[in-house]
């Protein structure tokens, strides 16, 4: 019988070595698989390439909340489209490991995504037109196609992809809920390990398969957020009460 | 008198720019506060995931707030009916397609509408986000900043000095004291702000206007 179904964070990420490049997408605390990140910092490995949307200072403290910030001391290389934001601090919280030889690779978005899309479908890179004329195109070779202006982006390739899903069944076939999806299809398509943390695990049959957004083929592992995890319904409600105490982070997502 | 817009003025005037039936992605900042002036057959997308999301959640409703509903700068909203939400490679897919309307903030935008709002230069820029894709791929590009900087310095200039977004690719630029039309031509002053002149306001623009034979003022 088919079981993806693994018993805790830890062990889910016990085989991650030294060197890795992992995906774990983040939108602040969306999309954020915390508690696989929370997993893979205890576990201590070093100079890993982190992959992400949104590179920003933790909000919470560690206990609360955790973001892909939190590793910024075991990693070698980021490749993101933010890093900081200006209500935020900028890119102060970063600058100390820039100095000590943390290497960037910034993208735009949408970029971001399609290179990782490439890597997905095994594409040697692709000409894209964003970010042409600008700073991204620096060092990169440019060609003109049928009269436009192109930029050569190479593929991200993923080790190891850390999703955030909202439902699984045992097969690892993931739903998503709202804007937690945002990368997790993607970079579970190209990693060689997708891990899923979920907030429920199903049984096989009670996801429409209409409805699959990733296929289980692209997930090795799944676990499902504990009670006392990070991640879950009450921690998030939480989260939203303590957002008053913090005049940035209110600021920010309050209309 | 002279008046100056104010921040929701700005976004007030962009919102009149939007037809029903549009689809329109918002920047940071100003573009943000625009919503709620919007006709309601306005379709807002937010590029980490979502399309025709329902209104914002202000501070002393946070009951309604819940992480997994907000906009890509983590403004939370309400869900509504027929949205549809998607992950990030189908949402740049849309920002590209030349189906939306940008609606952005600015640092500097230049007479030949080229646009820089990402970063003010220096060693190690910031943040890229996605500007540069909805800058490529929108079916236009409307920009709303103040139209001079804290210490008076004009945004609008012959040619930006930070770093660029794109090239060519502003339409129209609203300020607090001026609509201006990016043309083949060159900038065209449409409209100034309540008790300003034309002259006025080319005053505080580093690249020259042309008047529109029907100059009028901002009314919002």
């Amino acid at each position: 019988m088919i079981n993806k179904i693994v018993g805790s964070f830890d062990e889910a990420v016990a085989d991650i070595p030294d060197g890795a490049v992992i995906g774990m997408d983040s939108w602040a605390i969306a999309a954020t698989p915390q508690n696989l990140i929370a997993a893979l910092k205890r576990k201590g490995v070093r100079d890993i390439t982190v992959v992400t949307h949104c590179f920003i200072p933790m909000i919470f403290g560690e206990d609360k909340a955790v973001m892909p910030a939190v590793l910024l001391p075991q990693m070698k290389k980021l490749i993101t489209p933010v890093v900081g934001i200006r209500h935020l601090g900028g890119v102060a919280f970063v600058q100390e490991y820039i100095d000590k030889g943390l290497e960037v690779d910034q993208t735009t978005i949408g970029t971001l995504s399609y290179r990782l899309f490439a890597g997905a479908a095994r594409f040697g890179g692709f000409y894209n037109p964003v970010g042409v004329g600008t700073v991204v195109e620096e060092g990169k070779e440019k060609r003109v196609i049928d009269g436009e202006e192109y930029i050569l982006e190479k593929p991200v390739r993923l080790d190891y992809a850390f999703v955030s899903a909202h439902k699984a069944d045992r097969l690892g076939n993931l739903v998503y809920k709202g804007v937690f999806r945002g990368d997790g299809p993607v970079m579970a398509m190209g990693a060689k390990v997708t891990i899923a943390e979920v907030d429920e695990i199903v049984e096989v049959g009670e996801i429409d398969a209409e409805c699959v957004i990733t296929a289980g083929i692209f997930v090795d592992r799944v676990v499902e957020i504990p009670e006392d995890g990070l991640a879950t319904k009450k921690r998030l409600s939480e989260l939203i009460e303590e957002l008053h105490n913090i005049e940035p982070a209110r600021k920010l997502m309050f209309g | 008198m002279k008046q100056r817009l104010d921040r929701d003025g700005m976004a007030k005037r962009a919102a009149q720019e939007l037809k029903p039936g549009d689809y329109v992605n918002l920047g940071f900042g100003i573009p943000n506060l625009c919503p709620p002036y919007a006709h309601e057959d306005v379709v807002f997308q937010t590029e980490n995931g979502a399309i025709g999301y329902g209104p914002l959640v202000s501070a002393d409703e946070s009951e309604k707030a819940d992480f997994h509903y907000h906009d890509a700068i983590g403004r939370f909203w309400v869900p509504a009916p027929g949205m549809a939400c998607f992950d990030v490679v189908t949402s740049f897919c849309m920002i590209r397609s030349g189906r939306m309307i940008a609606i952005l903030g600015g640092l500097e935008v230049s007479e030949k509408g080229d646009l820089a709002n990402w970063s003010t230069g220096g060693e190690f820029g910031g943040t890229i986000g996605g500007a540069m894709d909805l800058a490529y791929g929108s079916k236009s590009v409307i920009v709303t900043m103040e139209h001079t900087t804290r210490d008076g310095k004009t945004r609008i200039v012959k040619e930006c000095s930070y770093p660029l977004t794109r090239r060519e690719c502003v339409d129209m630029i609203i300020t607090d004291i001026a609509v201006i039309d990016v043309t083949p031509d060159g900038l065209v002053l449409r409209e100034v702000a309540p008790g300003w002149t034309a002259e006025e306001v080319q005053g505080l623009t580093g690249a020259r206007l042309t008047p529109a034979p029907d100059l009028k003022e901002i009314a919002v």
